[in-house]
């Protein structure tokens, strides 16, 4: 075998796994579609191989959650001490335990949780420690359901992950409450979103060719303007407070993904590295024998 | 080869001892110095490769059960923790996600190289039918894994695909019944799909000893295809080690570099967003849709009308390849030499991916355009369901009438007497062959 | 070319230099992916942040002890009587400790009347049990250890006292564990 016809087979090679995984790929987003707008892009410092998270915004956004999404929303995964893991939003450098990390320390005490009473056995209710996960809304999804018209508002532990477009869906759906069009018959506790998934025909008395894209969602708009004061005093539009929760979410979602994306950075250097070498010992074995 | 005579000579007492109770040292020495066709292309790294894409599912998933709850209450929530509290969790987890992936680019491959080359025809067709038997286990491993997270998809994947049974007259409901462990997927459901997760790789791996022995009993096949004489083997073979153990080790760098980036940089790019729900028996996703790999056999379980024919036709698929050495009437091995048969190859590997391209459509959907031509039987012809039907038609087709019937009727180019004239030789009729194969020379 | 017979030699310490880099890598490489397999066994994030636990010593009464969990094992946590602690005191240099300690080691100043100890005998961890032995402390049925008090170990097989944790008082009443 002569070099340049093995590096031809190989780049064929090459050529047809990354056909195989392209297919793939783009099989993905073709299940996604279906009734929604293309998402907007929240431009967000933690995409592609290099990016990483915006502490301030991260500690934005889950001021947001706190004051805003928690009403209704729970994080079930979610522990206080995550908060102060490297990458996190009150991940502190000097305190290396994030279970000791004084700016969490302070948030959970603001938090009641329930438990039982260690003498007792009453379920009582105390200030929240590290170790604890953030407190669901309701006590159980009935609850939950009963509560919101039918409908229990859906874990945000790993929304992100659990809706293509991730952080730029979510950023989408909660800026994408317009007016809905006069020709369109909204349900009853239902909202107009364009964003969301659905198929609006049944709902719609306009011109059959010009279905407006967009779904019903149960969730009311949940944000207006100054709803947040921020403690950097950023403005809080709803168009930040949307960005903010949305870079929290994606943050929660996959805590370690920035650590991730930085090792990976490292371990690809080192397989081209090794993958070079191994060659130039592949083409000295070889040296001297015709194939 | 079979026949290959020792050379390993222990030196040390120790070794004299043990090679003449357990002579391991020797099985290991013989196995590294095994002579080889020096012509074997890249297309032969795909069994290295796979052997390291079993290994590491083994080790990444024996770590996982360490930390995975079985428990329809937990599952989700477990695999969550290992993600986030486990020390380097996170790695294990989406390495073991998308290595079944790779695991299942690597053995396509490897089974295309097995067709293209010839490498199922005698004396090999106990390698290529220990191979399809792995194959379909590793079908099943990665239904059973899939549902562990206890996500959306897991949860309905496993209520489509368990539904399959069910459509086998009469005895498909009993069994449906005791498979699930009661009426519908629950946690005995859950625990018995971990159980047999666990159980399965290493019934995969017991095949893989099978699968090799039969590979060294008949010999290594070669892209040419012709049995190597006893008098040409110091020519044209090279003991395994170093020349085949450097190339493979490259081959698998190259893989572990695609492995690598899904992994660390886009690891839920092969999943479905929707299996990050927590399953949930009261609603079903909107598209429920097989993980990649199986949507080929997804498409064509979907092509046929019939609810239990699609089950036939889906098994069927699968079943085909074990009859395949007896469907290739040809008397050449290698498509090298095949020309007309090569054009049917490279339809069929474009009608494979277009098989699972339409595993992932909504049949209803129109191919071309949106607008809708006629009504043909049970739907438009333009519309993934018919494209679908035209692509299993060829699936089938492929194995059924043309290998047989090209085999017979085709004129193959004159073969090389011995796999170095290839390269040495300046031959006409072998310097065309080897220009129309350029691709797959090694 | 005519023959394909290995041809052996040409600049040999360079070659072997190729040969032995891609070794190391991957034995490098073979280490890397080992670690984090290894690794994963050691005590996860959410096991570490409950390293600490605090407690409320007025739980306890006079003469007797609460057990409490911490990372999952047992803590005795004592209120001794003035009889018990002066019998405790007065064995500080008795020849039958096996490893010495005077009590005012194993307890807070100013908190003497209170022990803390791990509940798991020092032998093959069994929890001994209150106020049997032949030192009024603890006894360990699995194999016979007799405790004082103190906590000391006084007679039996186990070779070490019932180890204190690391805690501290936050406040008069109130104990932090780890």
């Amino acid at each position: 075998m002569t070099l340049k016809t093995s590096m031809h087979s190989m780049k064929k090679t090459l050529v047809l796994i990354a056909a195989a995984a392209g297919l793939s790929l783009a099989a993905g987003p073709a299940l996604a579609s279906g009734g929604g707008h293309a998402l907007r892009d929240g431009g967000f410092s933690f995409e592609g191989p290099f990016g990483t998270f915006d502490q301030g915004q991260l500690q934005r956004g889950y001021k947001v959650y706190r004051e805003v999404c928690s009403a209704c929303h729970s994080m079930n995964l979610m522990h206080f001490r995550t908060l102060a893991e490297p990458g996190g939003p009150f991940f502190d450098a000097h305190q290396a335990n994030p279970a000791e990390n004084r700016f969490v320390k302070a948030l959970a005490k603001e938090i009641q949780v329930p438990d039982i009473d260690t003498e007792t056995g009453e379920p009582v209710m105390r200030d929240a420690t590290p170790a604890d996960r953030f407190p669901n809304p309701y006590p159980n999804a009935t609850a939950a359901a009963a509560a919101n018209g039918g409908a229990a508002p859906p874990d945000l532990s790993v929304m992100a992950k659990a809706r293509h477009g991730g952080a730029n869906y979510i950023y989408s759906l909660l800026t994408g409450y317009h007016a809905p069009p006069a020709e369109l018959t909204i349900r009853p506790g239902q909202n107009y979103n364009v964003y969301m998934a659905g198929d609006l025909t049944p709902f719609w008395k306009g011109d059959a060719a010009h279905v407006p894209a967009g779904g019903f969602i149960a969730m009311p708009n949940p944000l207006r303007a100054g709803q947040v004061t921020y403690d950097d005093g950023t403005e809080a539009s709803v168009d930040q407070m949307s960005k903010d929760v949305a870079a929290y979410i994606a943050w929660a979602s996959d805590p370690k993904q920035v650590q991730r994306k930085q090792a990976g950075v490292g371990v690809m250097i080192f397989l081209l590295l090794f993958a070079g070498i191994t060659y130039m010992s592949y083409r000295r074995i070889w040296k001297g024998v015709a194939h | 080869m079979s026949d290959h005579e020792s050379t390993y000579v222990p030196k040390t007492g120790v070794e004299k001892w043990l090679d003449s109770r357990l002579p391991i040292v020797r099985f290991g020495a013989d196995y590294m110095s095994l002579p080889t066709p020096k012509n074997l292309n890249y297309w032969w790294t795909f069994g290295g490769i796979l052997a390291l894409c079993l290994v590491t599912q083994i080790a990444t998933g024996i770590v996982l059960a360490m930390h995975y709850v079985p428990n329809t209450e937990l599952a989700f929530a477990s695999v969550e923790r290992i993600m986030r509290d486990v020390n380097s969790g996170d790695l294990i987890r989406y390495t073991h996600a998308n290595g079944a992936s790779m695991f299942f680019v690597a053995v396509y491959l490897h089974m295309l190289r097995g067709l293209y080359y010839g490498s199922y025809k005698a004396p090999r067709e106990m390698i290529w039918i220990v191979g399809c038997v792995i194959f379909f286990l590793m079908i099943a491993t990665a239904f059973l894994g899939y549902v562990l997270p206890w996500g959306q998809m897991s949860y309905w994947g496993a209520e489509v695909i368990t539904n399959l049974i069910g459509a086998i007259p009469l005895i498909g409901e009993p069994i449906l019944i005791w498979l699930r462990g009661g009426p519908a997927i629950d946690n005995a459901t859950l625990n018995r799909f971990f159980s047999l997760h666990y159980l399965l790789p290493f019934v995969i791996a017991g095949c893989v000893v099978l699968h090799l022995w039969a590979l060294h009993h008949a010999g290594q096949g070669n892209p040419v295809g012709i049995l190597i004489p006893k008098d040409r083997e110091k020519k044209d073979m090279v003991p395994f080690h170093p020349y085949f153990t450097v190339k493979d080790g490259f081959a698998v760098i190259l893989f572990l570099i695609l492995f690598a980036l899904f992994v660390f940089f886009m690891p839920n790019a092969l999943g479905h967003a929707d299996n990050y729900i927590p399953a949930n028996p009261l609603q079903t996703p909107a598209h429920i849709v097989p993980e990649w790999y199986m949507l080929p056999f997804y498409a064509i379980l979907r092509a046929i009308p019939d609810k239990f024919g699609g089950v036939v036709a889906m098994f069927g698929s699968i079943g085909v390849l074990f009859i395949l050495p007896w469907l290739d009437t040809s008397k050449v091995r290698s498509m090298r030499y095949r020309p007309t048969m090569r054009t049917f190859f490279i339809i069929f590997v474009l009608v494979g991916m277009g098989l699972g391209w339409c595993g992932a459509q909504l049949p209803d959907a129109p191919v071309v355009g949106s607008f809708k031509t006629f009504i043909l039987i049970d739907g438009d012809l333009n519309s993934y369901l018919w494209l679908t039907r035209l692509f299993t038609a060829y699936y089938f087709a492929f194995f059924l009438i043309i290998l047989p019937v090209v085999g017979l009727k085709e004129t193959p180019l004159a073969i090389p007497a011995t796999i170095s004239e290839p390269v040495l030789s300046g031959g006409d009729a072998m310097t065309a062959a080897a220009a129309a194969s350029a691709e797959k020379k090694g | 070319m005519t023959e394909s017979v290995v041809t052996e030699g040409g600049d040999a310490t360079r070659r072997d230099f190729i040969h032995i880099a891609a070794g190391a890598a991957a034995v490098g490489a073979g280490a890397m992916v080992v670690w984090p397999l290894i690794n994963q066994m050691n005590p996860a994030a959410d096991t570490l942040a409950l390293a600490s636990i605090e407690f409320d010593m007025t739980k306890v009464q006079e003469g007797q002890q609460v057990v409490i969990k911490w990372q999952g094992k047992p803590v005795f946590v004592r209120y001794r009587t003035p009889a018990e602690l002066q019998r405790v005191i007065a064995d500080d240099h008795a020849h039958d400790l096996k490893e010495p300690q005077s009590d005012a080691d194993r307890t807070k100043p100013g908190h003497q009347q209170f022990l803390v100890v791990l509940g798991n005998c020092t032998h093959l961890g069994c929890i001994p049990t209150f106020g049997s032995g032949d030192f009024g402390g603890w006894f360990c049925p699995c194999h016979g250890s007799h405790y004082d008090a103190s906590g000391r170990i006084r007679k039996g097989p186990a070779p070490l006292n019932l180890v204190v944790p690391t805690y501290d008082f936050v406040s008069d009443t109130r104990i932090k564990i780890g």
